[in-house]
């Protein structure tokens, strides 16, 4: 039959399944075979903490969203347009997101009784009028594919495993992908095992010719590449981009790139890539806790490494002695924190924005350290330059704060070249420092970074002892003179907060707002297309983003001062309104969400509409 | 960094001009001083050696090193080393710890640093008590130990710190004593000259909070009766005249000590440090009763096991070793590794 096909300009796509379906790796494929055709995508992977929670169940449900298009798009979505529906809980648990109109494809094949009444369903939806608002495909997804493997060499349940791959043929067919990419991974995956190979590729060729030749698929559709800037790209996940980010510190500082780090949901992934970096110099060690882990990386640090420990919010708790001694001995230290929604153990596979506070103020005694946070998957390779060169630069620990929505996400990513990247070289002190010539001082500054002199052991004439007990300015000496404590509390507040970081851009494309949105961190994107939402009905907002939150930019509080209102959005209860208050007196808007979850564009838009009423 | 050169140090050299600042009579002067003054004959430049302590008496003592040092925070040591050691393989580094920092707040690193063998040379001074703190029982004061936060007596049954070390896999053990600095500065010369970690355990005397905790093996009137000196190849004998000595019991799973003149010679345990199975220098360091009689002094125990050091820089010369590329081109070939696309 001959199929009508229609063009859009985006689409949002959720695979929701039991967390054994492999729902992931079906997302992380539909989103290369995207990428592949050139759309701007957006992604949003949600799964539960539990490996394999009860088979059939609401908890167990795993999911993945995508949104591409044909324009620069900058969130996953807020609404899925398709729904794929593995089972009777994943279109229980998503079916809220929908808006009416929107396209189910459900695997009947799981509409079993049992199935419903795991979830509450006392009649199959499938059979009732629920779904009337919804245009229902009712596809036997796991007895089509094993019909389909029939031939094949492969278990029953291995056959099963593969309707997957068979949704993943039927939704590459319908939304026209190119598929060659998922050829060639599949035989990367399987390669131990060419049975396996043959079946998944068959059961996505299955999936595909069914769309091309059931009637009830009767519209196929196209999303003509984003014009985008020209060069090479590629998609990546922030954690992957901030793995990349600090293998390339290590080349641009010329300096072996040391990682302590503790496996924790959801950082673990970069101890795991930077693991296989060993050729760039790149050495991990998986610490016994947290504590060793950051010990680890600064006893590094001492002797001449990039000293960087990789955590989640519990994590940093536990490290803030050491990352206090860090500041005591003025030594480079990078702590990535990847928030996860807290307190203790909290979801530690949903995101938040909570650990503000503890990356400013989390430590004991006058502790100040840099703190910056990353906006987006790809920003995550920057940022973690960002943190590097100022802990080389300044000798001082800094805090990364990204958060599970950006470490998890992805979108494309055009490559930089590496010349361009910031040149992150440093001296080691070589010879003694002191007027006689002869004297080592290792609390002598540079008086334009304040940073101490970095003599690591092994270097001859330079032997000195530091350690946590208060120095004297100068000669690094223990010492409990009152004037000099405050001095050196004082010189440690300076040094943080003399850091030069680049202004705070504002973009007001009409030039005449008097609302200032202003985020931090991974609201970015929601909040940047919230305000074209705005923009769009004719009115004027500006947004401005926090990368630097310690220090803070030189120019944010006359940015700040010169709009009516300013409202602050974030995944935690106005930590960062908090600052901005104290600091700059200004009485900003606090608009919170802490449900594990990114902002949607719609309700922040909706939000920013009613306080421009109130201008 | 400098290659090492032959210059001949003396004790004077690792001397820092940093007023020492413990309690007159605190046993670690008599560590610090055997230290200063054994550590020329290693022959390794003061600029490679490093001192990394935690927090408590015992962890002042980089600050009166003339090598690099760092005085870190409470039972950390071992982790911060851990991570010096193993990215700068050139280095000898040294541990300075307590009871109290090693054993309590501590615990985890000193374990795992001897699991993995990292090549880290470790130094616990064992007083029985915590001194920077004004005297609280620590984890290895005796059951019953009265003391400012435990006037009815201490509830606790201590740490053996020797039988810990061994449990966890330490490729190197001994213990010393502070006042005797010809044995001390043996123990450590056999430490300095292991690859691993050495865990070395030296009894110190805290003259104020738990002064005499050692007196029974250091009074010249018992000494003799109460310490067994381990010497390597040598049958276990010990007493003023040789009268006690240590054999292994048919059907037991220990050793025990007997009247010498009681058994026939071969049945005197003959001191191996290089047995494999821990299970020997196990039964060595479970020998002292409560009173301190039998306790043995020396190498318990030194076998080998690759350092965890040369396992991960090993594994980082492999890698290297395949690289024909510039650190940049290897980035950019990094960073433009996976599915990428176009754009014209």
């Amino acid at each position: 039959m001959t199929k009508q096909i229609r063009q859009l300009d985006r689409v949002v796509i959720r695979f929701a399944g039991d967390s054994g379906d492999g729902m992931q790796l079906t997302g992380d494929r539909f989103t290369s075979e995207t990428a592949q055709l050139g759309n701007d995508i957006s992604t949003l992977p949600n799964f539960p903490a539990e490996i394999r929670a009860p088979a059939g169940t609401l908890p167990g449900v795993s999911s993945f969203q995508v949104h591409f298009a044909d324009y620069d798009i900058l969130t996953p979505g807020d609404a899925p347009n398709v729904l794929v529906a593995m089972n009777p809980a994943a279109l229980k648990a998503n079916l809220a997101d929908l808006p009416r109109g929107a396209d189910i494809i459900v695997n009947t094949d799981e509409f079993t009784k049992r199935n419903l009444a795991k979830v509450g369903y006392q009649t199959s939806p499938l059979d009732d009028d629920s779904l009337a608002g919804y245009v229902v495909h009712p596809v036997a997804l796991t007895s089509m594919t094993v019909g389909a493997l029939a031939a094949h060499q492969v278990s029953k349940k291995d056959a099963e495993r593969s309707k997957n791959m068979f949704a993943l043929g039927l939704l590459s067919w319908m939304y026209s992908r190119p598929y060659e990419s998922t050829l060639r991974f599949l035989e990367r995956k399987f390669a131990a095992r060419p049975e396996l190979v043959a079946a998944n590729v068959a059961a996505f060729k299955a999936g595909w010719n069914f769309g091309e030749t059931t009637e009830d698929f009767a519209v196929r559709y196209e999303v003509k590449p984003a014009k985008m800037k020209p060069g090479t790209y590629r998609n990546i996940t922030g954690n992957a981009a901030l793995s990349l980010g600090l293998v390339a510190a290590g080349v641009r500082s010329g300096l072996p790139v040391f990682l302590g780090a503790y496996p924790i949901t959801p950082a673990s992934d970069i101890l795991h890539e930077l693991s296989k970096h060993k050729r760039f110099g790149v050495l991990t060690v998986q610490a016994e806790d947290e504590i060793a882990a950051v010990g680890a990386a600064l006893g590094a640090s001492y002797g001449g490494s990039l000293g960087v420990t990789t955590t989640s919010g519990p994590g940093v708790a536990l490290k803030s002695e050491t990352i206090s001694l860090a500041v005591a001995l003025e030594l480079p230290l990078v702590i990535v924190d990847v928030q996860r929604a807290g307190p203790s153990t909290g979801m530690p596979t949903k995101t938040e924005q909570a650990d503000l506070n503890m990356a400013l103020y989390g430590r004991h005694g006058e502790a100040p350290v840099a703190v910056i946070a990353p906006r987006s998957p790809s920003d995550c390779f920057f940022a973690a330059l960002e943190a590097a060169r100022i802990a080389l630069t300044y000798r001082t620990p800094v805090i990364l704060l990204s958060d599970n929505y950006v470490a998890n996400g992805s979108e494309p990513w055009l490559l930089p070249d590496v010349e361009s990247l910031p040149d992150l070289r440093v001296e080691f002190a070589t010879k003694p420092n002191g007027e006689d010539g002869t004297t080592f001082l290792p609390y002598l500054r540079d008086p334009e970074t304040l940073a101490r002199p970095w003599a690591i052991p092994g270097t001859a004439g330079l032997e000195h002892r530091i350690g946590g007990l208060e120095k004297a300015d100068k000669t690094g000496d223990i010492s409990y003179d009152p004037a000099n404590h405050d001095f050196m509390v004082r010189t440690r507040a300076a040094r943080i907060e003399t850091i030069p970081v680049p202004d705070i851009e504002v973009e007001d494309p009409d030039g005449d707002a008097r609302v200032l949105v202003l985020g931090w961190g991974s609201t970015y994107g929601p909040i940047g297309a919230a305000c074209r939402g705005v923009r769009q009905r004719g009115l004027s907002i500006a947004q401005a983003h926090l990368r630097h939150l310690a220090p803070m930019p030189a120019n944010l509080g006359e940015v700040l001062r010169s709009y009516d209102k300013v409202v602050i959005p974030e995944m935690n209860l106005g930590q960062l309104a908090h600052v901005i208050r104290a600091r700059y007196l200004v009485d900003a808007i606090s608009y919170n969400q802490v449900r594990g979850l990114p902002f949607t564009a719609a309700e922040l838009e909706t939000t920013l509409e009613e306080v421009l009423k109130n201008v | 960094m400098s290659e090492p050169v032959a210059v001949k140090l003396t004790a004077k050299d690792f001397k820092s001009d940093q007023e020492v600042r413990w309690c007159p009579g605190c046993g670690d002067y008599a560590i610090l001083a055997a230290i200063q003054q054994f550590m020329p004959e290693l022959n390794i430049p003061r600029e490679r050696t490093v001192f990394v302590s935690g927090i408590g008496c015992s962890s002042r003592f980089p600050y009166y090193m003339n090598t690099y040092g760092m005085h870190s925070i409470h039972g950390r040591a071992p982790a911060i080393a851990t991570g010096l050691s193993v990215s700068r393989p050139d280095l000898s580094v040294w541990v300075v710890t307590g009871d109290g920092d090693a054993l309590s707040i501590g615990g985890n690193h000193l374990i795992h640093a001897l699991r993995r063998n990292v090549n880290l040379k470790i130094l616990l001074f064992n007083n029985r008590i915590y001194g920077l703190t004004k005297g609280q029982y620590s984890p290895t004061s005796e059951v019953g130990k009265i003391t400012k936060s435990t006037p009815a007596g201490s509830a606790d049954a201590p740490f053996n710190p020797l039988s810990l070390a061994l449990g966890a896999e330490a490729s190197f053990v001994g213990r010393t004593i502070d006042s005797d600095r010809k044995h001390l500065q043996s123990v450590l010369r056999a430490a300095a000259e292991h690859e691993g970690s050495a865990f070395v355990e030296i009894y110190q005397n805290c003259n104020i909070f738990n002064d005499g905790a050692f007196d029974q093996l250091k009074d010249p009137s018992t000494r003799d009766d109460y310490l067994i000196r381990l010497e390597h190849g040598q049958p276990i004998t010990f007493g003023a005249d040789g009268q006690f000595c240590v054999v292994h019991p048919p059907g037991g799973f220990g050793l025990e000590v007997r009247d010498t003149s009681s058994v026939r010679p071969e049945e005197i345990v003959v001191h191996d440090a290089t047995v494999t199975d821990p299970a020997y220098a196990f039964a060595l360091s479970r020998l002292p009763g409560l009173d301190l009689r039998n306790t043995p002094i020396g190498v318990f125990r030194s076998v080998d096991r690759p350092s965890y050091d040369s396992v991960v820089q090993a594994q980082l010369a492999a890698a290297k070793a395949t690289v024909t590329e510039t650190p940049e081109q290897q980035l950019a070939g990094l960073l433009g590794s996976g599915d990428t696309w176009t754009i014209i």
